[in-house]
């Protein structure tokens, strides 16, 4: 275990060191001079060069790099060329409304997709199982931003429940928050729910011809008690496999529906980072994004050893194979 | 001609041995006849098919020019002269939505086109070749699949600016470790078969194992894949567009059409409505394709 954890939090940092150089380079392929965006047409020039000078962007790329690479694992992560406030302190700012979105999001994505995989899985082929599988497919080719569009128009334009955008951070007014967030959060974690609706029929089914079920079954335990006690836990593997991967869509999700719902967070501030060409605060938002990301799934590997313990973390990942979808 | 056993190597393989005979033809064919029998994949492929000619044939179907405004007609209600209604600019919203169909399916069909050609040439690589080469595909792939998928192509469509070859080279560069990953995981569980150890032991070259024994093994994940990952990018394209990041205007895209909607929703939904709802009809139709051709396809699954 503690090799296993040593070795992936090796990995993870490779990983994120190439996310990084990645992302540096991408950010300065992009066309725009910050300097240009920031100042304005009027100013060009000798001007334009010295403050290019004061914020270090005229210096070779890799100089620029390093320089950015040894301040960030100070925990620097540089200032603003638009605000000239520190990029970790924004980024303190605005990621807990982010993780506030995405994690209510799974919240509603298990809440819908569990009980109803339950149920389509015990009434395999039959109406209720095909109804059930087909509107989960409908869920998951649904795009956010049009549910989020249907629901603003019903809940916020006609019937006035939930207000269309907005942000009241939890600890000034709790509830006004919770509202506030019931309407992105379904439009984000509706499609996860359909996702962790089709995994979780399909991971039962499987664990339904198990030797273990039939023995469960022939020894008369109940319906329910066979799948909450049995079916389910065995079923769980698949089920974390999906939401570790299903993350880092809810992550890219959130771009698009903080825009909508102009809640101040990461994504929105990533968005207007690169609309705005602002390097730096680029650099520190994609890398926190991608840590986040990684940082679950790496969570979601240890907890298979709890959830299993028959699973015992190697070097190689486990449930890899149905990553993908 | 290949002689690759295609289903059950134990029974075949006296078979095929005495009498060479071309088991991919008839596995292909008996596939074909399994797939008659799948309505919902049936139905995927004729919303796939129907999208595929409203992007050929839409913009001679459509009954105004895409752009052109009628500024008396702004908003007009769905009905009468326009079947769908119009937007903001008075433009026929169902001619914008036949125009657009074009761009939806190019991206998604290109993109995945990309995606699959390159990440299946990675992932062979990586899994038959192992070792280093390995090693640095796979880590490159697991950097590439860090990037929320979403923001990875925002950025690269940041870099590359909005035009519509961009939106379909950054959406395969996306999609590329879906293939890599699965074609590499594939090969790896192919690659200890005894029909690989004995087309090696002839000496037959590397280049023709990989492309004709085990290329065709696992070609059917990969045609699953491909119709499910489709449906993706036609979501990601449309999340692009709408963020203005997609085919740029005046030309019209689905997501772009949304977006622009969205603002004067509460007097007059239609525009914000109509082009949601081809997407979500187009995604549909690739995600019930490629569940059907799961069903079809994967063997694990005979039920």
């Amino acid at each position: 275990m503690g090799r296993y954890l040593v070795n992936r939090l090796l990995t993870t940092l490779v990983v994120l060191l190439g996310v990084s150089i990645i992302t540096f380079s991408l950010i300065r392929l992009i066309p725009g001079d910050p300097i240009q965006v920031m100042l304005g047409p009027e100013v060009t020039g000798n001007r334009a060069d010295e403050i290019r000078a004061l914020y270090g962007l005229n210096r070779p790329w890799p100089v620029q790099y390093f320089e950015w690479l040894t301040k960030a694992f100070q925990g620097n992560l540089g200032s603003s060329l638009r605000s000239g406030l520190p990029v970790s302190d924004s980024i303190m700012e605005k990621l807990p409304v982010t993780i506030e979105l995405t994690f209510f999001s799974i919240v509603i994505g298990l809440i819908i997709g569990l009980p109803l995989s339950i149920v389509a899985a015990r009434n395999r082929g039959k109406f209720i199982d095909g109804f059930l599988s087909s509107v989960a497919l409908l869920g998951i080719s649904m795009p956010g931003f049009w549910l989020a569009t249907l629901l603003v128009l019903l809940f916020s334009l006609y019937w006035r429940i939930f207000p269309p955008i907005g942000y009241v951070p939890f600890f000034e007014d709790p509830i006004e928050n919770l509202r506030n967030m019931v309407l992105p959060s379904i439009s984000l974690g509706l499609a996860f729910g359909a996702t962790v609706m089709r995994f979780t029929r399909s991971s039962l089914l499987e664990v339904f011809s198990q030797d273990y079920v039939r023995t469960a079954r022939a020894k008369g335990l109940s319906g329910r008690s066979v799948i909450n006690r049995h079916a389910l836990k065995n079923a769980m593997i698949p089920i974390m496999t999906v939401t570790g991967i299903q993350v880092g869509r809810l992550l890219g999700g959130a771009v698009i529906i903080e825009q909508i719902f102009a809640l101040p967070g990461l994504g929105r501030y990533t968005f207007d980072a690169i609309s705005t060409r602002d390097y730096p605060v680029m650099q520190g938002t994609v890398l926190v994004f991608t840590l986040v990301f990684i940082l679950v799934n790496l969570l979601v590997d240890v907890l298979y050893g709890v959830v299993d313990p028959r699973i015992k973390l190697t070097t190689e990942r486990v449930g890899q194979q149905k990553a993908t979808v | 001609m290949s002689t690759q056993t295609s289903e059950s190597p134990k029974v075949n393989s006296q078979l095929t041995a005495l009498s060479p005979r071309r088991p991919s033809q008839s596995y292909w064919s008996r596939m074909g006849r399994k797939a008659v029998r799948n309505p919902q994949g049936i139905i995927g492929f004729i919303i796939v098919l129907l999208f595929a000619l409203m992007a050929i044939f839409g913009p001679m179907l459509a009954p105004y020019s895409p752009t052109s405004m009628k500024m008396t007609k702004r908003l007009a209600a769905p009905g009468g002269d326009f079947l769908l209604g119009t937007d903001d600019f008075g433009r026929d919203i169902l001619s914008r939505l036949l125009h657009g169909a074009g761009a939806s399916f190019q991206v998604g069909l290109f993109s995945v086109l990309i995606a699959l050609i390159f990440g299946t040439l990675l992932g062979l690589l990586a899994g038959y070749r192992g070792s280093w080469i390995d090693t640095i595909i796979v880590s490159a792939m697991d950097i590439l699949f860090a990037f929320p998928a979403v923001l990875l192509a925002i950025a690269i469509m940041a870099m590359l600016g909005p035009n519509l070859n961009n939106v379909i080279l950054a959406i395969g560069i996306v999609n590329l470790p879906v293939f890599a990953r699965l074609t590499r995981g594939s090969v790896m569980s192919v690659k200890g078969l005894l029909y690989i150890e004995a087309a090696r032991s002839t000496g037959v070259p590397d280049l023709i194992i990989v492309f004709r024994h085990v290329l065709p093994n696992i070609l059917a994940p990969l045609i699953v894949q491909g119709s499910l990952t489709i449906a993706a990018a036609i979501l990601t394209e449309a999340s692009l567009s709408y963020l203005g990041l997609g085919n740029p205007p005046p030309a019209p895209s689905w997501g772009n059409m949304l977006s622009s909607g969205y603002g004067f929703m509460q007097t007059s939904p239609w525009p914000a409505i109509f082009p949601g709802l081809a997407i979500m009809l187009a995604v549909l139709g690739f995600n019930l394709m490629g569940d059907g051709l799961r069903d079809t396809l994967d063997p694990t699954l005979r039920a």
